[in-house]
């Protein structure tokens, strides 16, 4: 048992019989180095930790929970967060669905989340990543600057644990390697990113990352605005996970019980093409969010939630699962040791379908292709479900990509998109965050430009 | 008067121990954070979390490269154990013996009657009570509220290697009203957010009662909507909700870290027209009670009012020390960080745009097809090429010269060195709007925004209908 593991079992065992408490702590060290122009321009490192209490008061008509936290592991911090989340439980409304989450007997999947090159890699040969990628990508004549090539790296334990007899202990480790960079000629600049992540740096593939952002930036060069029409849009596998965990949000069990879902009262409706079927699977250990438990410590498992375009079911956390009747489906999340649990997904993906990105251009004929997506967060709306966000690609002129498109907007309803899904593609990519994406191609979607 | 965080003889040790392996600046950044939030949904006062944090971030600065570290333990041998750290990343070995000279220590804090970390946890429970009474109360079609609020005291002190010492106390509170509202259509949302930099009794019931209205208000108001055109338009932008564009458009544009490294479309036009006449926008710290107030900003210096764009002449970007140290001139007060875990980097304040001379209701009287844009979300920008993307969560159509249909939520695009030039009135309605959060590079600091109502010639609205 790790000393984390230890230290919050002796504040469980402190806790009288009575009382009902959760415990959600996590230690861990991290590095973040900034390199420019080939040396160095910061370098950070930090070990941090932090705990999260949350307790249940009693009432007549239910529950209430009082929560508190501490960015410190030090006794008396933790002391006086105990000592506040008793008496934010007073405050709390009653609430008959309120409670923890009970050992259910499922066995957390077994997977590996380290990498020991994380610690075994000298801070020299970091370093040396971020310079190689960045004189890459100097390197190459039509690019005119890097602001910063970015190695990071982090190692986390994360323990919840409970008087229920919930015992989780994780550990994982990840390292990033990212750069942006900035190609230039006379009609202008434009941007690219490259970005890596694994979980250890050993895994880390500098010309990769490098080879990423050149091409993404030095393919705009030139880019117009396009014309504003209804067409089919072919979405490149970054801007498919974006999309896809935009969705993954609606399909919260907690959005849905509170009826601010475009899937609420759907289930078992069909919502999108037979093409489409969802999936998020932590257990697979493939996608970066890949964990054997949850944010309440119950094990992570699978969890089908549209299949072949029939809306098959939602991700619930404890409290959600109880409003719906239903039970935990081990998907519990939270950010960090200051926030709450809710429902939510961690390992989105589309069952791969037919072809890659060329063959599904090809298919389309005319259309356009969106590469990265912006405004993700100000133009989508998944309780209403409108859909309108800024992007860069490319016009799709006979099956070929044509002219590099920015300043331009797509726009539908996310109701619709799904429904007009009309290729998914099988060229699935791992990427960070908590969505794998493919190609997939949406019909009837309008972009706005001149 | 309470304590320091650390005391002053401890401070010099910490700076000298962090420039012992050579470096030409080290700093301590000692915070001491208490937050509270709670969330009233669907009638239940469902979280009601309180959370404290305190620690120091240590920097060395040697030429060109920094060194930092941070902890959670401000003991004397954790805070010299970050510093070791600190150096040891700068790594060069001068073999100078640094002297520290500290300084006065300059205190500043923010005036509060009642700290909303502190507050009778039973009056804030009523006042969001009364936030869903008032608004249920606004129509019938408003099928779910959520009212939260919130808010935190930030105690910091701040000393560096040039002697400088300076201790603040930040205060803000923060409250939202979140409706949505049911209708044939489906549903739509509404959402208003106030706060200041201050204490809880800036929550007066009138601007309470204000905020959910409005709230509920926009909800409704959308269930009528229609989707909105796409392709090039004139928008007019009501004032206080605007702010956000110049923000997007051109704010993030003028930091001095992206202009010294040439990935902004502003770098090296200081002295240029860059936007319309009618043009002044001005960053400032200054403002009492804005959200994106401070008295010093993350490295202790005073904030500023800086002018960045006068009558559609580039004035001046914005500096933080190490910016300005390598420019060889002031800093602006513009080095903010999220908390102790970070580095600090050029960030903005209060951004906003001065009042005009035009009248705001001549100016849509004078638009014979466009958009008017009630309220803006959030936004984001490529400051490399100068594209952004702001969302309008409120939005009209304007038909002769009248406001009229209200359209669904949709995202507006367009160019900040070509959108500036298309500023073509400004109204002397002025108003700063709701309180920001301004994420840059995985750190989120408090922001304000502000403008009068405005027209843009043309700007490309992203909507389905053509």
């Amino acid at each position: 048992m790790s000393g984390l593991a230890e230290q919050v079992s002796e504040i469980l065992e402190r806790v009288g019989d009575d009382e009902v408490m959760e415990i959600y702590a996590s230690v861990g060290t991290e590095v973040e180095v900034k390199v420019y122009d080939g040396r160095v321009e910061s370098l950070s490192r930090a070990t941090s930790g932090g705990l999260g209490v949350r307790v249940l008061g009693a009432g007549v008509a239910g529950s209430r929970v009082g929560v508190a936290w501490t960015g410190s592991l030090d006794g008396d911090a933790i002391d006086r967060a105990i000592a506040e989340a008793r008496d934010n439980a007073r405050y709390a409304s009653e609430d008959e669905f309120m409670t923890f989450a009970r050992p259910d007997g499922v066995e957390s999947p077994g997977l590996e989340l380290t990498d020991p090159s994380v610690h075994s890699t000298s801070l020299d040969d970091k370093v040396a990543l971020a310079v190689a990628a960045e004189r890459l990508v100097r390197g190459d004549a039509r690019i005119r600057q890097v602001e910063s090539a970015d190695y990071s790296d982090y190692d986390v334990e994360t323990v919840v644990a409970s008087t229920y007899g919930v015992r989780a202990w994780t550990r994982r480790t990840g390292s990033f390697l990212s750069l942006e960079a900035i190609a230039s000629d006379e009609r202008g600049d434009q941007t690219g990113w490259g970005l890596q992540a694994t979980r250890g740096p050993v895994a880390l593939e500098p010309e990769r990352v490098a080879q990423d952002a050149i091409t993404r930036a030095t393919r705009l060069l030139g880019a117009v605005k396009p014309p504003s029409m209804r067409t089919t849009v072919v979405f490149s596998p970054r801007s498919t996970a974006t999309l896809l965990a935009i969705i993954g949000t609606a399909l919260s069990g907690d959005a849905v019980v509170r009826g601010r879902s475009i899937f609420a009262g759907r289930l078992g409706a069909q919502v999108a093409s037979r093409e489409v079927s969802v999936l998020d699977d932590p257990t697979d250990a493939r996608h970066f969010g890949a964990s054997r438990y949850d944010a309440e410590g119950l094990a992570c498992r699978r969890n089908v939630l549209i299949d072949q375009g029939r809306l098959a079911g939602f991700v619930y956390d404890t409290v959600s699962a109880r409003r719906a009747a239903t039970v935990s489906t081990g998907s519990a999340v939270r950010g960090g040791v200051a926030g709450y649990p809710s429902a939510g997904c961690r390992a989105l993906a589309l069952a791969a379908g037919t072809g890659d990105a060329d063959t599904i251009v090809r298919a389309v004929g005319d259309g356009v292709y969106v590469d990265s997506l912006s405004g993700v967060h100000s133009g989508v709306n998944p309780i209403s479900g409108d859909f309108s966000v800024g992007f860069t690609g490319f016009m799709i002129r006979g099956g070929e990509l044509a002219e590099p498109l920015r300043e331009a907007t797509v726009a539908s309803t996310l109701q619709r998109m799904l429904l007009d899904v009309v290729a998914v593609g099988s060229d699935v990519e791992w990427l960070p965050g908590i969505a794998a994406g493919q190609t997939i191609a949406i019909a009837g979607v309008s972009v706005g430009g001149r | 008067m309470r304590a320091d965080l650390v005391d002053s003889d401890l401070i010099e040790r910490v700076l000298r121990t962090a420039l012992r392996r050579g470096g030409d600046f080290a700093e301590i950044f000692v915070e001491d954070r208490g937050s509270r939030a709670a969330v009233l949904d669907q009638r239940r006062v469902e979280t009601l979390g309180s959370g404290h944090e305190r620690g120091a971030g240590i920097r060395v600065i040697a030429g060109a490269t920094t060194g930092f570290a941070h902890t959670a333990d401000l003991s004397e041998a954790g805070l010299l154990s970050a510093a070791e750290a600190a150096a040891t990343a700068v790594g060069e070995r001068d073999g100078r013996v640094h002297e520290i000279a500290l300084g006065a220590t300059q205190r500043h804090r923010t005036e509060v009657g009642e700290s909303p970390v502190s507050v009778d946890k039973e009056r804030v429970i009523e006042q969001l009570r009364r936030a869903d009474d008032v608004a249920r109360g606004a129509a019938g079609s408003i099928a779910q509220v959520q009212v939260s609020v919130g808010g935190s005291t930030r105690r910091l002190l701040i000393a560096n290697s040039n002697g400088l010492v300076v201790t603040d106390e930040q205060v803000r509170t923060r409250f939202a009203v979140a409706c949505v509202a049911e209708g044939d259509g489906g549903m739509q949302t509404g959402y208003r957010p106030f706060g200041a930099t201050g204490g809880y009794e800036l929550l007066t019931d009138d601007l309470i009662d204000e905020a959910a209205r409005a709230a509920a208000r926009q909800a409704v108001t959308k269930l009528g909507a229609r989707p909105a055109p796409s392709g090039d338009l004139p928008v007019v932008l009501a004032g206080g909700t605007g702010g956000i564009l110049f923000h997007e458009a051109c704010g993030h544009g003028l930091e001095a870290d992206a202009v010294a490294k040439e990935a902004s479309v502003y770098a090296g036009r200081r002295g240029e027209r860059v936007a319309s006449p009618l043009v002044t926008l001005v960053d400032d710290g200054t403002v009492a009670g804005e959200w994106g107030h401070v008295a010093v900003d993350d490295e202790g210096h005073a904030g500023t009012r800086t002018v960045l764009i006068e009558n559609g002449v580039l004035v001046d970007y914005m500096w933080d020390y190490l910016r300005a140290r390598s420019a060889g001139r002031g800093h602006s007060g513009n080095g903010r960080r999220q908390g102790y875990q970070y580095l600090p980097m050029v960030r903005m304040t209060n951004t906003f745009l001065l009042a005009g001379d035009s009248d705001a209701e001549e100016i849509v009287a004078q638009t014979p097809y466009g958009i008017y844009v009630a309220q803006l979300g959030g936004g984001q920008v490529n400051t490399t090429t100068g594209d952004f993307v702001f969302g309008a969560t409120s939005a009209f159509l304007i038909e002769g010269g009248r406001i009229t249909t209200p359209l669904r939520d949709c995202n507006l695009i367009g160019n900040g060195p070509t959108i500036l030039q298309r500023v073509d009135a400004v109204a002397g309605d002025f108003s700063m709007g709701g309180p920001g959060t301004c994420g840059k590079n995985g750190q989120q600091v408090p922001v304000g925004t502000g403008q009068p109502t405005l027209r843009l010639s043309a700007v490309t609205v992203g909507g389905t209908a053509t």
